[in-house]
């Protein structure tokens, strides 16, 4: 079987020329295969206003990520909400609390993420209700993953990761609303996802102490903020441990800019002095 | 850009592919199995969408295992072969399974044979072959090199050698490799070829010669 290759980065989309009845602007094409680009003020707005959000493809305007180190998970994420160019909200809680020892992170559509991580809350809360014993990360993502895959091509739109610590310890998995289910020990996930793995990458070692692990966590959702214009907010960083999660540090993305970039006092270079007054 | 492929030797089969888990640019891990283990003596290669590989390749699985416990005899690679194919072909005009399988066995009375099954359910025993982008880079090789009768160190240098043409001419081609083998002693992994990621050498693929 062929596969694909995505392509959807390189085609340009814009409109054929406004033919209108005189008023508006449009800037005229050479010839009708040329694209001519049609400016906000023409005839038909509320149209062109649909393919823009439609060019723009909100896909997962976010930075999660979460990663296992020897002791526990880490999980952390932004809290800005985007609509294409709209920043709709800059305080919204991406890492959801499933139960005490399971977190779900939040990217893709808000109301997706948070109805099916209550949805799995239920069913997770069931199942210990049923076996006398809690459920297994493996078990709770796989639950996940077998209604999401039963959702797929109905227009779902969920990446999450799904961590926590059970009786084999530390777990962490990837489940989104193609199907994937993926097991690891470090994800990243939203717009500003390749961002933070770069940070991630560069600084993850097995043997960290909490601190060090929170810490790599808020420099790598900071640094994706900071370049990803969909990302944004506070960063929010959660530890799970045997006993379960614990929220650890919610800092504002500008005031942790100053903390690592502090304003240095720039040498001047040219003062300016009193002209000597010269008494006519 | 996922890559699997297979080959048959003397009395036991190879099945190899790679491990990345890929979504657009981004890498999500290089040590994703894509080799299922069926049960004692099967190996399934699947290749395709994520949720569909492994929705599909478990859902064969356990199939497996429940005729085996309904009729005590495990099922035969050439029956394997037929039902996954026959599942593809149900499915394929209602909600199809985009997976594309080479499915490895070894039976006592049929000796070690390969299957190809693709996601339109087409089906052939095959001595080799091979799916995705690398399989234009390595069925031509494998026609070449393949022989009737190879031991497994020449089987696995076959592979290898395939392994290292898709790393040399394939655009953002999978780096790491899992080889997995099946014969009389069963379905195991043989070894695996990484290149990046926490398994691989130290260096392997960062060492910058002056």
């Amino acid at each position: 079987m062929a596969m694909k290759v995505d392509m959807s980065a390189l085609e340009t989309n814009f409109s054929i020329p406004c033919l209108d009845d005189g008023d508006g602007m449009h800037l005229s094409a050479d010839s009708p295969d040329v694209p001519s680009m049609v400016l906000p003020t023409c005839a038909d707005f509320d149209g062109f206003q649909a393919a823009t959000k439609d060019m723009v493809k909100n896909k997962r305007g976010t930075t999660t990520l979460a990663f296992i180190f020897d002791k526990g998970v880490i999980v952390a994420a932004d809290s800005r909400a985007s609509m294409g160019g709209y920043i709709s909200s800059q305080t919204v809680r991406k890492i959801i609390e499933i139960n005490p020892y399971m977190l779900g992170t939040m990217a893709g559509g808000a109301a997706d993420c948070q109805f099916w991580h209550r949805n799995l809350g239920n069913k997770c809360r069931l199942h210990e209700l049923s076996n006398k014993r809690r459920i297994s990360i493996a078990g709770a993502s796989k639950l996940l993953a077998n209604i999401l895959y039963s959702y797929r091509g109905m227009g779902l739109s969920i990446g999450t990761m799904i961590a926590g610590f059970d009786e084999k310890g530390p777990g962490l998995y990837y489940v989104d609303s193609e199907g994937a289910r993926l097991v690891g020990n470090r994800f990243s996930v939203g717009s500003g996802s390749l961002y933070a793995y770069g940070i991630l990458d560069e600084g993850y070692r097995f043997n960290m102490s909490v601190e060090e692990a929170a810490e790599l966590a808020r420099r790598a959702i900071y640094g994706a903020t900071f370049r990803d214009a969909a990302s944004g907010g506070c960063v929010s960083v959660y530890h799970v441990g045997p006993d379960g999660w614990k929220k650890l540090s919610g800092d504002d993305v500008g005031e942790l800019h100053y903390h690592y970039y502090p304003v240095q006092k720039t040498p001047v270079e040219q003062e300016m002095t009193d002209a000597p007054s010269t008494s006519a | 850009m996922e890559c699997v492929m297979g080959v048959v030797g003397r009395d036991f089969a190879v099945v190899a592919a790679d491990t990345s888990a890929v979504q657009s640019i981004l890498v999500h891990k290089t040590d994703e199995d894509k080799v299922m283990v069926l049960d004692s003596h099967k190996l399934m290669g699947a290749s395709g969408e994520p949720g569909d590989r492994v929705q599909f390749t478990e859902y064969i699985q356990k199939n497996l295992h429940l005729y085996q416990f309904r009729n005590t005899i495990p099922l035969s690679t050439a029956a394997t072969a037929n039902f996954t194919r026959g599942e593809l072909a149900t499915a394929l005009r209602k909600n199809p399974y985009m997976v594309n399988v080479i499915l490895g066995g070894y039976d006592k009375d049929a000796g070690a044979s390969l299957y190809y099954i693709d996601y339109i359910s087409t089906l052939h025993k095959i001595d080799k072959g091979a799916f995705g982008y690398g399989s234009y880079f390595c069925l031509s090789l494998m026609d070449k090199l393949y022989h009737p009768d190879m031991t497994v160190e020449e089987a696995v240098d076959l592979i290898d050698k395939c392994i290292k043409e898709i790393r040399l001419r394939l655009v953002v081609a999978p780096q790491n490799f899992v080889i997995k083998i099946v014969d009389k002693n069963g379905a195991r992994e043989y070894a695996r070829r990484d290149l990046v990621g926490d398994n691989a050498s130290v260096d392997a693929a960062t060492t910058v010669t002056a």
